[in-house]
This record gives structure tokens, sequence and C-alpha cells, in this order.
């Protein structure tokens, strides 16, 4: 992981310091609410419905036991003893007071963790692939340029200001975990034939109000040159990004409306008159981040445990585990094991102050002193010896965090919605727990196999819900909560918008709909289909008539 | 006569302004002038035979490109900022001193809050009509809040990249 030295930690002790001279002047009536609202949005302090929100930025996810028990500290010090991971794989409180927020900020500042740009229309948090590092997929280990994107864009003082709020994601796989192509900017990592290492970059995917999927405006970007190339962008859209509508101020819409091929020429145009050597980290700074992201220090273990194989084979729980949330290493007798956020029942993404310090203590022992948070809202023990898995599968079990589910019907996202967020038309958590509960049968669950559900409480789609492969968009009828319900979308490298299934369903038919769009799939699906695949071949037809047979 | 906070190399200082902002429907008085981009395409040649000095205010959509033939002769480059959160004359404050190596006074008009003196000063603009009421002091104390910083601009900060390379980590 990446260590902070001096310089980083007296950056974080000057922006605590100097938000906690802003808070004094606030709470001494010397700014208004209004002169304070953007100064504590820089820091990630929302006013929500019942109290503050704080975001705290996770930097590519990747979270230490030290970091992992401070939150736990704060949540249970200065909240209800609980937090929420997000999309963005950062980590939100709910019931924050302004008058300990300097503390909190210089809590989180003891281990390297803050919220700047967690807000604002700048560059916010940039996410990776939850299983770097881990997993024999990658090319290249895409936390070591998710790092020098940190660096480079933390007050960036060109790119504070932006049209809108502006998100990158940086993959190392051709199986995408990140949601790359519904970012501003997704980087995909591929190395050339030559051997060169490279970005594809995409640009202009968002979701919200108006989704697009990114197109990509360089096929390969040499991975030295990215720093330059990102000012660009980055210049092109602080310039001529729309400023009059902010629905219509994010990157994807300059991009529609100018095509990628002009938008691409502009981009080129800007960059070939940038002084790169003034902008592209040296050498010995690149190689100085990567070296904080060598193989840490794996055993030399057989490919198989017959420890694990015997467990597996004694307790049908672990095996059930096992097939959902274990997945190959790329280190013999290693596993990277997913610990789902969604226990039945539960609020997606949310953790209670002992969970959080079950998994510091679980990544202390067994994964090497590192977890991660997917944009999924789960987390990632990434090192886990085979040989452990029953060990670490126990102490999950005993936190109820051991929900054999990932990439399964209740595994879902889910925004805040109407429960804490003053933006929402409708809730999105009891939705979710309604759909949880109807497939709480785990054979039933993995009968069904991989099935995203996506749930945003308003057109914001801070849940995803354009690329579920079931999409649920809360609706504000006439005072009542409706839900719009799309399918076929996917955030994934096969990414596409979802399509409307038909008019919006009141809150106490959705549950049922889900049941029977299942069912469709269920009859319909030919062979090893995903929900997904089934729907992409039928078409929406069978399931608009299941769901709305009664209207007939 | 209106006062602007300056950078000094030291902090700040409060000057007087010597230009006259002039609206594109009032006539031009006497004394230096800053006119808008559209008057000092249309007057600008023939005022400046005159022996004053002309500046230029720009909107947040006109681009600093359209000046850079001009740039010699124009003292100052006046960017105004509609509102605080309009970032793109960020963007033509770097322009101007990095790529066209502007030195002439950049002078932020506008919305221009004490909270905005970090990244004004170094994307290089050096002269503020603070809308906020902001002393000098205070303005020298928003702008070197940071130690340090991440990234080259128009200052001549050093990154923490070179710091390390220095062996000041």
């Amino acid at each position: 992981m990446y260590q902070y030295d001096a310089l980083d930690k007296e950056f974080l002790a000057d922006r605590s310091a100097e938000f906690r001279h802003q808070v004094a002047r606030r709470l001494a009536g010397e700014i208004t609410e209004d002169q304070f609202k953007p100064l504590r949005l820089m820091n990630g302090l929302y006013l929500q419905l019942h109290a503050y929100m704080l975001r705290i930025a996770i930097p590519y996810g990747t979270l230490n036991v030290a970091q992992l028990r401070k939150l736990a500290w704060v949540a249970r010090t200065y909240d209800k003893g609980y937090g929420h991971f997000t999309t963005r794989t950062n980590l939100q409180f709910h019931w924050i007071k302004l008058r300990d927020m300097p503390d909190i900020l210089d809590a989180l500042a003891e281990v390297d963790l803050h919220a700047i740009q967690t807000s604002g229309n700048c560059i916010r948090n940039v996410t990776a692939d939850p299983r770097a590092g881990a997993t024999a997929e990658e090319v290249d280990d895409p936390r070591v340029w998710a790092e020098v994107i940190r660096q480079w864009s933390t007050l960036h003082p060109e790119f504070t200001y932006l049209p809108r709020k502006f998100k990158i994601a940086v993959t190392a796989s051709a199986k995408d975990r990140t949601a790359a192509k519904t970012h501003d900017i997704g980087l995909s990592l591929r190395r050339e034939r030559d051997g060169t290492l490279g970005f594809e970059v995409m640009v202009g995917g968002g979701l919200g109000r108006t989704p697009y999927i990114g197109k990509t405006v360089r096929e390969h970007l040499p991975v030295a040159r990215l720093l330059s190339y990102l000012d660009a962008i980055l210049r092109v859209y602080n310039r001529h990004g729309r400023r009059d509508n902010p629905a219509k101020a994010r990157i994807k819409i300059l991009v529609a409306q100018l095509g990628i091929e002009e938008f691409a020429r502009q981009v080129e145009a800007e960059w070939a008159l940038i002084d790169a050597s003034k902008v592209d980290l040296p050498d010995t700074e690149l190689a100085r981040i990567r070296g904080f992201f060598t193989r840490p220090d794996f055993a030399t273990l057989p490919r198989v445990s017959d420890a694990f194989d015997a467990a597996r084979a004694a307790d049908p729980g672990l095996a059930r585990f096992a097939r959902n949330n274990v997945h190959p290493h790329k280190v013999a007798g290693y596993a990277i094991v997913d610990v789902s956020l969604k226990s039945i029942g539960a609020t997606p993404g949310d953790a209670s102050a002992e969970q959080l310090e079950v998994l510091a203590d679980l990544a202390e022992r067994y994964s090497l002193g590192e977890a991660r948070v997917t944009h999924e809202q789960n987390i990632v023990l990434p090192h886990v010896k085979l040989d452990d898995l029953a060990a670490v599968y126990a102490g999950l079990k005993a936190a109820e965090l051991a929900s054999p589910n990932i990439n399964l019907v209740s595994d879902i996202i889910a925004c805040p919605g109407l429960d804490y967020c003053a933006l929402a038309n409708a809730r999105a958590i009891p939705v979710a727990q309604d759909i949880a509960r109807r497939f709480e049968n785990a054979d039933r669950a993995e009968l069904v196999g991989e099935l995203k559900i996506k749930i945003s409480g308003c057109i914001n789609a801070c849940g995803h819900h354009h690329v579920g492969h079931i999409g649920i968009l809360g609706v504000d009828k006439k005072g009542e909560e409706f839900y719009q319900l799309t399918l076929g979308g996917s955030g994934a490298e096969d990414a596409e918008v979802g399509k409307s299934l038909g008019p919006a369903l009141p809150a106490n038919r959705v549950g049922q709909a889900i049941e029977d769009l299942v069912e469709v799939y269920l009859r319909e699906r030919k062979g090893d289909e995903r929900f997904l695949d089934t729907f992409r071949r039928t078409g929406v037809e069978p399931f608009k008539e299941a769901v709305y047979a009664e209207a007939h | 006569m209106p006062k602007l906070i300056r950078l000094t190399p030291d902090g700040a200082e409060l000057v007087d302004d010597r230009f006259t902002t002039v609206a594109d429907d009032e006539a031009i008085p006497a004394g230096d002038i800053i006119l808008s981009l559209t008057r000092y395409q249309a007057e600008g040649e023939a005022l400046a035979g005159s022996g004053r000095d002309i500046g230029v205010v720009l909107a947040g959509d006109e681009a600093v490109e359209t000046l850079v033939y001009d740039l010699p002769r124009i003292p100052v480059i006046a960017l105004s900022f509609a509102k605080y959160r309009d970032g793109r004359h960020y963007s033509s404050a770097r322009l101007l001193r990095e790529r066209y190596g502007y030195k002439g006074e950049v002078r932020a008009v506008g919305d221009v809050l004490r909270e905005q003196a970090g990244p004004m000063v170094r994307c290089g603009i050096d002269v503020f009509a603070a809308s906020d009421g902001s002393t000098p002091e205070q303005w020298a104390a928003a702008a070197a809040r940071f130690r340090h910083v991440y990234q080259r601009a128009a200052d001549s900060r050093e990154p923490i990249f070179a710091e390390r390379a220095e062996g000041r980590a």
C-alpha cells in the first residue's frame, strides 16, 4: 500500500487546520450558512434531512488495519455506531455534529484519511479495481496510476471549480469491476503488441438524468504521459463545458454535443501545446510510487489446500460461501475473499463499528493487513491463504458478514434514498430489504445466478439504476413513492443503459414485480445464460407481459 | 479611488486602482482605462494614440487567445468571475502566464472571495478586487495556507514530487 510521507501528512494537517478555522468562524456567527456551505462541502460535509453527513474519501478503495479501526472509532464516538460505504468507495457517516468536525478530521488525518474532494465540482475520489494486486487478470497494478491521479488532482488549482463534479476510474483487467464506462474518464490499462503499457482513455460516461456510456477518445496513451493528457481533457472541459444548467454540465454532455471526434481533436490540440515536462511525473517519482505496490510478503504454498478442501466438504455453509464469495488469486495457495455488506434485511453498504473492527482484525491476521471497498458497496479481503479460509469464514459469520450472495439477486446497490437524503424522491433501502427477503433462500438465489439489481431514490442515480440488470428508480407521483423499472443495463465491460420496462409501479408492487421478472428469466433462459444474457436475447416483451399482465 | 489587493514578494498590500473600467455604453473618461474585449477590438487602436494605458476585461466565455497578438501592449487583463463557482478563468490565467508568457497584471474581478485566493494565486492572478471585504493580510494568509502543493502551476512553487526528489520528505 501507498504510505504517506511527511509531506503528504503536512498537507493533511494544513487542510485540517484550515477547516477548523472555518468551523470556528461559522460557530461564532462570523459567517452565514450560505457563506459556509461551499467551505463545508469542500470538506465532504453535507446537510441532510436529519443531521450533517460526512463523506470520507477512501482513495481507490484501499484501507489498512489502522484506518479500519479509526473509522470504527469515529462511528462509535461521533456517530450512531455505523457507517455507510458508497458506490464511489467512500464511507459516509450520517449523524455528525458540526462542532465535532474539526476533531474528526484530525483523528482521520492520524491515519492518513480525509474528506478532501468528496463533494463539489472538482475531481472526486479516484476508484480502481478492488482486486488490484491480487487478480491474475490484470496487466499492471491500477493502484499505481490511481495514486498518481490522487496526488495530481489534490487541490488542483485550475480544476477546483469545474462545470460539475468529475469522476475517474482505473482498471487493468478485461473484466471491468470499476464501472469505468460510467465515469467522466475511464482508464483501462492495456499492453500493446510491442510490449508498451498504455491506457485506453474513455470519456463522457455518466449516469444521472441523462445516462451515457463512455466513448474511447484515445486507444493507446503511453502511461508516462497520463497526467499531461488528463490536463488536456480537463482544460477543454473546464473552458467549454456548459455552465448555464447544472443538469447539462457534466463532460458527457460536452462530448455528446461536440461528437467524440471533435472532442478528441480539441483534446489532442490542447495536449500538443502543453509543456508535458512540467506535468508528467518524472520516472523517479513514478518508480517511487510504484515501489509501494510491489508484491507483499506472500508465502510459498501449494496450489490446493487440503485443510480448506476438508473444511469445505464438512460445512455446506463454507462451501456455498466459497462458491460465491471466493475468487482465484494470482499467487498459489491464496484467494480473494469478497465480504458482502448485503446480509438479508440489512441496509446495503452499512457496516457497524463492531463489523469494521472484525474486518480490521481479519485483514490484520489473514489478509496481509489490507482490505478494499468495492463500488458495489462490499468489502474485499484481497490476500487470504486457502488454509485460512475456514477461519476467515467463521470470523465473518460471527459478525453477520458471511452472506454468500456476491453478484446474486440480494447483492443490491442502493443509495441512502429518502431515509437520509434531502434530494431523494423515494426510499431505496426498504425496497432493497424487501427484495433481499424474497430471495432469502440461498439455493434459490444460486439457481437464479448473477443478477445485479441497482436502486436509486431519485434521478441523480447514485444507486446506478441505469446500469442494473434490473434498475429501480424512485419517483414521486403526487406525494406517493413510485418506482420505474429498467432492464438490461450493465456497468461492466459490456456497459449499456437499461431500457424502461413500462409505467412506474407503486411501492407495494415492486417486490412482486422482481419475482415475476426472475420467473420469466428462469423460464426463458438457455444453457448458462445470465439474466442479462437472456434479456438481451429475448428483448423486453416477455418480461413486460409478466409484470403488467394484470393491466391487460 | 477604489482599492485593490496586490500580491507582494512577502504577502499582499492594498493599492489604488489607477484604471477606470468603462462600460460599453459609457463615454471614454480621461486617464487609464479598462475596456471590454469588443470595445478594445473596435476602439483600442485609435485610443492607444492618446498616450494612456488601456487594459481589457474578459468575460467568462471570452478566450485569452483572442488577445495574444496584443499582449505586449496591454498592461492589465481583468478576468471577470460572474460567480465564484465559474472556474473558466483559472485556465485563462494559466494560459496567459504559462503559454503566452504574459508579464502584465492579471486581475480577478467580480465574485472574488478569500476562499479562492489559493487557486487564483497559483494560476497566476496577482491583483484582486475582493468582493467579500477581505484585507490584504487575510488574503495573503488564505493564499499561503498550504505548505505543499501537488502539481506545478503558474506560480513558482515546486510540487511535492520535486521536494521529494530533493530529499525534503
